[in-house]
């Protein structure tokens, strides 16, 4: 194809792309070296017959002038990087002098206690809900034709409901108030145990609405492939004496591995912005996420905070490129190699 | 043990595969079926403080209304809080998104599977690293750029923004349908005299239809799920459903009203159930496609 008559049919797809997508990137990179501005103070003497007083308030007028003039505010630098709620780099200095209990506090300063639920939600979740999905996906495959569609139904539905629909209906199961709430706390006997009150409890049942959430999608993608394994193999390797878990072991986990990387990777790639769970769950003060952060830092109308949320975004696009890096490589050598 | 007949299961480990999905089943079943039941109780059976019993016999809800169900919660939501209007929203939002997206979609999606240049394999790559780009950095990107354009609050901004923001799976997912059309269709075409445009507007659009309809799906289900692009990019009078239940949590919970938010939720999973009831089969195997091709 022409390079001409290529680039008319991509114009449109591209244009959108670098507008809403390279641009805003570049805009959240420039933003997260600027913070807002500083109060402008003014002095104001209050005289009354019984003495003047002077007074200090925000000079509403000067700071609207300032931020029409530059509504980026004022240059930072790396402050926005360095400060309490991002790397907290003089604070993990403090920590580290003082020794004693290091993680607790590491984990009171609200970057690394976002990033520690991130990677947790990120690595634990992902692999969990494959083997689920995969165990869901042997056992449908045995079921009688007549109930395959049904079962295939209600299980897709956990992964096609709206994330944030999806997590307030498990959320208020799990009130104290709700039915699994309830019953948790008469099954314990601790009538204070809630998510509210429990950080462990939290983490485990976020981390739970995340696996009955991912499943469905590798439970899809294997019973697809389970459909293409060749029956010659599995006949082959049964009159060789390979029991039922050989098979599964020798024949069906290889086949369907290419497919296994395909969602792994995929689903690393949402559950690293896990964000609606968070909202859903009203969790923050347990379990926080870097894009619930910076969705944090932008929700109030009147205080938006731009350098903060840039810098958590800038951070957050970091983790994602370093998460994908070995995918990148390796399709850069896969690429080099055919070219040659 | 793909396609072995269920009779040659030991009969132990077909108890266990049958209770094991019976398990599953109701986990991933079971939370729609008992909201959908509670919404129509009174708060104080869904949410009882004394057994979860009353939100199935429905006691609080027969001395409040004076019957067991009650249609209370929808009627706040949809009437009080004017949960239509975000349903109208959502209406327009997912349909232009989707239609945008497959009009833009199936254009570079023909180009990447018929260029073999090397700028289209780098423009795939792009794509992919675009598409693992979480949405709210992206968001906190557009804030500022589109208060000073004044355009930050109206439907068309979000869509345009959504429709970029799913070009990067849309290209991927029509790019590898396309490959699956044999090259000859639209080159014999061009040898018989057509142009480029004219062998993609009669020959390939007439035989697409199955992939963009797959695609059209995700795309729909995309728009119709954001809560992170939507919440923060409409104004209060233009939101669609998601963002709308995210605000009735802020508002409502605190009024004891917590019914409207559950009857609202209820609301916007029936679509959806719908969706999945007539589009089973183009779900899985969109899904499949882009785990076998891509």
């Amino acid at each position: 194809m022409p390079h001409r008559t290529f680039f008319a049919f991509m114009a449109p797809s591209i244009l959108a792309m670098i507008l809403f997508i390279t641009l805003p990137i570049l805009s959240v990179i420039v933003q997260s070296f600027y913070q807002g501005h500083e109060a402008v103070v003014v002095t104001v003497e209050n005289c009354t017959p019984f003495g003047c007083e002077s007074q200090t308030k925000v000079d509403t007028e000067a700071m609207a002038k300032l931020q029409a003039e530059a509504p980026m505010g004022q240059f930072a630098g790396w402050a926005n990087y360095t400060n309490r709620n991002h790397l907290a780099t003089a604070e993990l200095a403090q920590i580290w002098a003082e020794g004693g209990d290091m993680l607790a506090k590491v984990m009171n300063l609200p970057f690394y206690k976002a990033l520690a639920f991130t990677l947790t939600y990120c690595f634990l979740v992902t692999p969990l809900a494959m083997a689920l999905g995969f165990a869901i996906s042997l056992a449908i495959n045995t079921l009688p034709s007549v109930l395959k569609g049904p079962a295939i139904f209600f299980s897709i539905l956990p992964m096609i409901i709206t994330p944030l629909v999806g997590s307030l209906i498990v959320a208020w199961m799990f009130n104290p108030q709700g039915i699994v709430g309830a019953s948790l706390q008469s099954l314990t006997g601790d009538p204070t145990l809630s998510l509210r009150a429990s950080a462990p409890l939290t983490w485990v049942v976020l981390l739970g609405y995340g696996i009955w959430t991912n499943a469905p999608f590798s439970f899809v993608v294997f019973y697809a492939g389970l459909q293409s394994v060749p029956q010659d193999t599995i006949e082959s390797a049964r009159i060789d004496g390979a029991s039922r878990w050989e098979i599964v072991r020798f024949v069906i986990i290889p086949h369907l591995m290419p497919l296994a990387t395909f969602v792994a990777l995929v689903q690393l790639m949402d559950n690293f912005r896990v964000f609606e769970p968070v909202v859903g769950f009203s969790a923050e003060a347990n379990a926080t996420s870097l894009s619930w952060l910076v969705f944090n830092d932008l929700v109030s109308a009147d205080s938006q905070q731009f350098g903060s949320a840039g810098a958590t975004s800038v951070l957050t696009i970091v983790g994602v490129l370093i998460l994908l890096a070995p995918v990148l490589v390796r399709t850069w050598r896969d690429f080099n190699r055919k070219a040659v | 043990m793909a396609n072995s007949s269920p009779t040659r299961l030991p009969l132990g480990l077909r108890a266990l595969t049958l209770g094991f999905l019976a398990v599953w089943l109701i986990a991933a079943a079971f939370p729609f079926v008992w909201t959908v039941w509670g919404s129509f109780k009174v708060e104080a059976d869904f949410f009882s403080r004394q057994s979860f019993w009353n939100a199935i016999e429905g006691v609080r809800t027969q001395m409040q209304t004076g019957g067991a169900f009650t249609g209370a919660g929808y009627e706040g939501a949809w009437i009080k809080n004017e949960f239509w209007r975000a349903a109208v929203n959502t209406l327009i939002v997912t349909i232009s998104v989707t239609a945008i997206s497959l009009t833009l979609g199936t254009m570079g999606g023909y180009a990447l599977a018929r260029s073999g240049q090397r700028y289209a394999f780098w423009i795939l790559i792009a794509a992919l690293v675009f598409r693992a780009m979480p949405h709210i950095t992206l968001v906190s990107g557009y804030l500022l750029p589109f208060f000073q354009l004044n355009i930050w609050g109206y439907l068309p901004t979000t869509i345009i923004v959504l429709v970029a923001i799913n070009q990067p799976f849309t290209l991927w997912m029509l790019h590898s349908f396309f490959l699956s059309i044999p090259k000859d269709l639209d080159e014999s075409a061009m040898v018989d005299g057509c142009t480029r445009f004219q062998a993609f507007r009669m020959v390939i659009i007439p035989v697409m239809w199955p992939g963009v309809i797959t695609t059209g799906l995700f795309s729909f289900l995309l728009g119709y799920n954001d809560f992170a692009v939507t919440s923060m990019l409409l104004r209060q009078e233009n939101q669609t459903m998601i963002p709308k239940i995210g605000s009735f949590l802020g508002s409502i919970q605190n009024e004891g009203n917590i019914m409207f938010a559950v009857a609202a939720v209820v609301s916007a999973t029936v679509p959806l159930f719908l969706l999945v009831l007539f589009f089973q089969r183009q779900i899985v195997s969109g899904l499949t496609a882009g785990a076998v091709k891509g």
